[in-house]
């Protein structure tokens, strides 16, 4: 066990004072003499069509350069021309930005209008008077839910995990000795950073764009752009070094950049896009809407015979958005009957996105909270009742997993929390005149690892560079990246530079699908082992040198010299093997990947949550009060930035169980909550001390680095663990997040 | 954002009628609310007045009452010793109300004339008939979780208005019998605050009493004896930095375990700060007990209404009351 609260040797931040002194350059920062600044024009409407559109107030106004609709917007290339006569977008369709009349969403870009300034700007677009001709809106999910069906691209596709799947006997669930079903349901929830979406778009030349934008991925951004208009990829510059959070916001190329990328070819300007906060909620996605039933069976003595699992998810009318909503219950637990199906529901809104532990995050509260009630049927304490169900292989698989310690997450996570001082009976416990309870959830995350590569650089000095196109969206990517070179290479951290978010440095996926220190880091670890190999031979070749004749495995460095493991004072530092050969740098660029033993293991982050809340009997009032959380994320990089994401994701999940949500007037189409003054996200006074444990121990069969996804599992559970803790102190079981005070009286 | 003509007078006459004169011209103190509907459009001001100038930040005991200028910053009255010595209730209103940050900005006359929070108000495509009068009331039949429970008789959509008043400050100031000293071209007057913000009635787009170009200088509160079983209560969506669903000051005075005046007023459940006359009257000279409390409870929820999504108030409201009593005289 490894204790993240104990002051550990962690590396700082390596750009952690560039972010403090607010001196790092992010996406609408950057200085330009003759930038011009973008407002969107958004539509009123939630189906319909544009009648007219009368720019010529806008027009007039000071400073406006243009204004830019689908009656004269410069085209995308990539958009295939509009249908005689014109048709709504088929399911499948990326919004398409100032292409037709069509409305598919209330707040929908119609039009832009450039100006010199962001308030001249502002102005004009509230002069932009648009027609709409209406037509009847489907928002309201529950009212629309007999209309959900199988997705078309699940019909299409037989081998989709999205099939329905039967696992064991369908019908098991109608014969077990204990059942229950209940219907859980998940509000839209949007990724709200502190950092709102912004480009900067200047085209450098007809055919040549270099963007500054706040992305998840710059190579995707790239090739993304370069394909919506028509540009050799290579002419397309993504730089997005650094992002105020973004949650899977910005994981896909959304409309406001295609728009401000219009814009700078209209004015032939760098043309500035940031969106306002009241627009974050229908441009850059959403967790989607979701109504999960769940039927779980049991047996008298607490091992699980059956569970059926349907979930339902919103998506647009223009595209298919799927995530792992029902996935999780075919791996979590050794349960021989499981039955899941998934559905979609097409309504008049804009496309939802992954959103941090996309489909888990909303699976596992719906599952981790019916464990919680069936423990409560069967009066077993419902750390016991996991324990008893655990499964000892991937049971949807019927492999090994790779490794899995969550037997250890519970041991450690129980101990640590008191969890034994628990009572039975939900209401059964008080401080202060207050209600205590005590609630917990197991988590998981499957793991993902995508070709990566990277260059490492020796430089002539000693100090080392390396490089990859990967991003960092805050959990300190440069720092865990450093220490994976450092540590290889044998060079003081210090001596690192680490470049990222930028689309011209060595191919990385995006960051996403807590899969960038089990890629990159990965890449990272292969290109310095292979720039360590590369300098032993030269080193190997230098007249005289105690190197001549030892293998890699003989060697090692520290302080930026090379030695034999047997006689550490027989070593040459890298700078002299520069030096001696002449070298203004040593470089090599490796790619890293995964490979057969996808097939031979199940690999699965774990984890579990523990946590205390305390509820006022009168005003209902809801406070956590203590969470104890412990994960088997494999090797841990660096403790503090580790630390910091399982914190970051704890706190994320108290704001999803407590108060996150969207909330439409669906007589409108439209959100009525759309500042922080509405959407709430918790606030300091909100934290209680979090205590986060990890397991610590590599894994082996993942990657060279035995280190797997934790961004996303840190989130993964921990609104059910919130949610069981609710019940127990006041006994009533909230299946509609947020839990707020309303829904307690 | 509509392009604004933008002064500074350093006198208080030129100020008033700068205003008074220019239909729209409007005061900008510390601007956190103002700018806020400046910027999505509800506010179409093509004249701000800057007050800061003006020398109404002051802070003094008078004869016989507390006077607090109108340029006061939150920050400074929550800190302001002879504020935490006469009425600390309403330092703890303050300091219950939005952030450090925007505390450090926003003065008192700001304060008492934010506007409501409706988020129907705050959207210009909804109807709404505080914003645009005879448009209609978004909330009345929509999203109305936040909304009134008191004083909403008015039937008629056209002018129906559900919205609450969003100040914490001025529940306090409600409870304490402050005074509104505000200046027009006529001179000065004294608005009881019981009198000073309005029901809605037929005129959802008026919330206060106070006539156009009339400058708030002061609040002043009488003296008290309401030191010592005081509480500021404030029930809302997270731990801090929210608006409230329900809020209670309470003041109370006792003699040998008895009630001899009591102050009750309630936040977030009308369209102004909702004092409870009755049910300060009702709990003179009772014994201090939970039973009291609920009973107190009971009769102020009298008159109650709720709408779809704020039926919970009805619950909520009483046993907010009740919970604020009790911790006005730390009783568990
Ligand atoms: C995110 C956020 C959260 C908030 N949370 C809370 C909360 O929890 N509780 C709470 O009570 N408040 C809250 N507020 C509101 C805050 O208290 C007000 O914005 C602030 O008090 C307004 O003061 P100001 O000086 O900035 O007013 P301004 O914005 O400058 O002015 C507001 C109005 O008052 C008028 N005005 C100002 N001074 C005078 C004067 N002396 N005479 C005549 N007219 C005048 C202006 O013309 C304008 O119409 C919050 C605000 C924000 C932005």
């Amino acid at each position: 066990m490894s204790n993240a609260n104990l002051p550990e040797p962690s590396l700082d931040r390596v750009d952690g004072r560039l972010k403090v002194t607010g001196t790092a350059t992010y996406s609408a920062e950057y200085q330009f003499k003759n930038l011009a600044h973008a407002v969107l024009v958004t539509s009123k409407i939630a189906k319909g069509r544009i009648t007219g559109l009368d720019s010529k107030l806008a027009e007039a106004a000071p400073g406006v350069l243009a204004v830019i609709s689908h009656l004269n917007s410069p085209g995308v290339p990539g958009y295939p021309s509009v249908k005689q006569p014109a048709e709504r977008a088929p399911i499948g369709t990326a919004f398409r930005v100032f292409y037709d009349d069509f409305v598919y969403f209330s707040g929908q870009p119609v039009a832009v209008v450039v100006a010199q300034t962001l308030e001249q700007a502002r102005h004009a677009a509230s002069l932009v008077q648009v027609n709409y001709q209406t037509e009847k809106h489907e928002t309201d999910f529950e009212a629309n839910l007999a209309k959900a069906a199988v997705a078309q691209s699940v019909q299409r596709n037989k081998t989709s995990p999205f099939q329905d799947y039967d696992r064991g006997n369908p019908d098991a669930i109608k014969t077990a000795e204990v059942k229950l079903e209940s219907t859980y349901v998940f509000p839209t929830q949007h990724h709200q950073p502190l950092e709102p979406h912004a480009i900067i778009a200047v085209w450098e030349a007809d055919d040549k764009l270099t963007i500054y934008d706040k992305n998840q991925g710059v190579k995707s951004a790239q090739g993304n752009l370069a394909s919506t208009f028509k540009l050799p990829r290579e002419n397309v510059q993504v730089n997005s070094p650094f992002i105020g959070g973004a949650f899977g916001s910005g994981i896909r190329v959304w409309p406001h950049t295609i728009a401000a990328v219009l814009a700078a070819k209209k004015v032939k300007r760098p043309v500035k896009l940031v969106l306002g906060r009241e627009l974050m909620q229908t441009s850059v996605g959403s967790r989607p809407f979701t109504v999960q039933k769940l039927a779980i069976g049991a047996s008298k003595d607490g091992l699980l015979t059956a569970i059926t699992h349907e979930g339902i998810g919103q998506t647009s009318t223009y595209e298919e958005h799927l995530e792992r909503t029902i996935l999780a219950t075919r791996a979590m637990y050794a349960c021989p009957n499981v039955s899941t199906r998934y559905r979609l529901l097409n309504l008049d809104v804009n496309t939802p996105t992954w959103m941090r532990g996309p489909g888990d995050a909303t699976g596992m509260f719906a599952l981790e909270s019916a464990l919680d009630e069936m423990a409560h049927e069967l009066k077993i304490d419902p750390l016991e009742f996991r324990i008893r169900n655990h499964a000892d292989r991937d049971p949807e698989r019927n492999l090994p997993w790779s490794a899995k310690s969550l037997k250890e997450c519970y041991r450690i996570g129980a101990d640590q929390f008191g969890w034994n001082k628990r009572t039975l009976e939900p209401r059964s416990m008080e401080r202060n005149g207050l209600l205590v309870g005590y609630g917990m959830a197991s988590s998981l995350y499957g793991f993902h690892r995508h070709p990566s590569k990277a260059k490492a650089i020796m430089l002539a000095d000693g100090s080392v560079v390396v490089q990859s196109a990967t991003m960092d969206i805050g959990p300190g990517t440069g720092t865990a990246m450093t220490q994976i070179a450092a540590k290889m290479l044998g060079v003081t951290p210090q001596k690192i530079r680490f470049d990222l978010g930028d689309s011209s440095l060595p191919d990385a996926p995006g960051q996403n699908g807590s899969a960038t220190i089990t890629s990159v880091g990965s890449a990272v670890h292969v290109a310095c082992e292979s720039l360590k190999k590369k300098l032993l031979a030269l080193a190997a070749a230098m007249p005289g040198s105690p190197l001549a004749n030892s293998r890699f495995e003989d060697i090692t460095a520290k302080t930026g010299r090379i030695f034999p493991i047997a006689n550490p004072s027989a070593g040459i530092s890298y700078s002299e093997i520069l030096k001696y050969h002449r070298l203004p740098q040593v470089e090599v660029t490796e790619e890293s990947k995964p490979g057969p033993e996808r097939d031979q293991y199940s690999m699965y982050s774990f984890g579990c949550h523990f946590v205390e809340v305390q509820v006022n009997p009168l005003t209902f009032e809801v406070r956590v009060t203590r969470v104890v959380t412990c994960a088997d994320v494999g090797k841990i990089i660096n403790y503090k930035t580790a630390r910091s994401q399982s914190i970051g994701g704890i706190v994320g999940g108290i704001g999803m169980a407590l108060m996150e949500e969207s909330v439409m007037d669906h007589r409108f189409g439209r959100y009525v909550n759309t500042d922080f003054a509405g959407y709430h996200i918790p606030v300091h006074a909100d934290i209680p001390q979090i205590e986060v444990y990890y397991v610590d121990q590599p894994d082996v069969y993942v990657n060279p680095i035995g280190s797997k996804g934790l961004g996303e599992i840190a989130i993964v559970g921990v609104a059910a663990a919130v949610a069981n803790a609710v019940f127990h102190a006041t006994g009533k079981r909230v299946r509609q997040l947020p839990i707020t005070v309303d829904k307690l009286v | 954002m509509k392009p604004f003509q933008y002064v500074r007078p350093t006198r208080l006459k030129d100020a008033i009628e700068a205003v008074a004169s220019d239909p729209n011209a409007r005061y900008i103190a510390g601007g956190t609310n103002l700018i806020d509907l400046m910027k999505r459009g509800i506010d179409s001001s093509e004249k701000l007045v800057d007050i800061n100038g003006l020398p109404l930040k002051k802070i003094e005991k008078r004869n016989g009452f507390l006077r607090i200028g109108a340029l006061a910053l939150n920050s400074q009255v929550a800190q302001h010793k002879l504020v935490l010595e006469n009425h600390p209730l309403l330092a703890q209103a303050l300091n219950a109300g939005a952030s450090g940050q925007l505390r450090n900005m926003a003065t008192v006359g700001g304060n008492i004339l934010q506007r409501t929070r409706c988020p129907y108000f705050y959207d210009p495509v909804f109807p709404c008939n505080k914003r645009k009068p005879g448009a209609g009331c978004g909330a009345l039949e929509g999203i109305n979780r936040t909304h009134a429970i008191f004083g909403v008789s008015k039937n008629d959509p056209t002018q129906s208005c559900i919205a609450v008043h969003p100040s914490d400050f001025c529940v306090a100031l409600s409870a304490l019998d402050a005074t509104v000293v505000a200046v027009g071209i006529q001179g000065e007057r004294r608005i009881p605050f019981s009198n000073f913000h309005r029901l809605p009635e037929n005129r959802p787009d008026l919330d206060t009493n106070l006539e156009k170009g009339e400058l708030i200088v002061a609040v002043e509160i009488p003296d008290a004896v309401f030191t010592k079983h005081i509480h500021y209560l404030k029930i809302r969506d997270r731990a801090s930095y929210a608006f409230a669903l329900v809020s209670v000051a309470t003041a109370l005075d006792l003699e040998n375990n008895r009630i001899k005046s009591a102050r009750l007023a309630l936040g977030g459940v009308a369209h102004k700060p909702w004092r409870l006359l009755e049910v300060e009257k009702s709990l003179v000279g009772q014994p201090v007990s939970e039973a009291t409390f609920r009973k107190a409870a009971e009769l102020a929820m009298q008159g109650a209404k709720a709408f779809e999504h704020n039926t919970y108030k009805l619950t909520l409201t009483p046993n907010a009351i009740i919970q604020a009593l009790k911790n006005a005289v730390a009783l568990v």
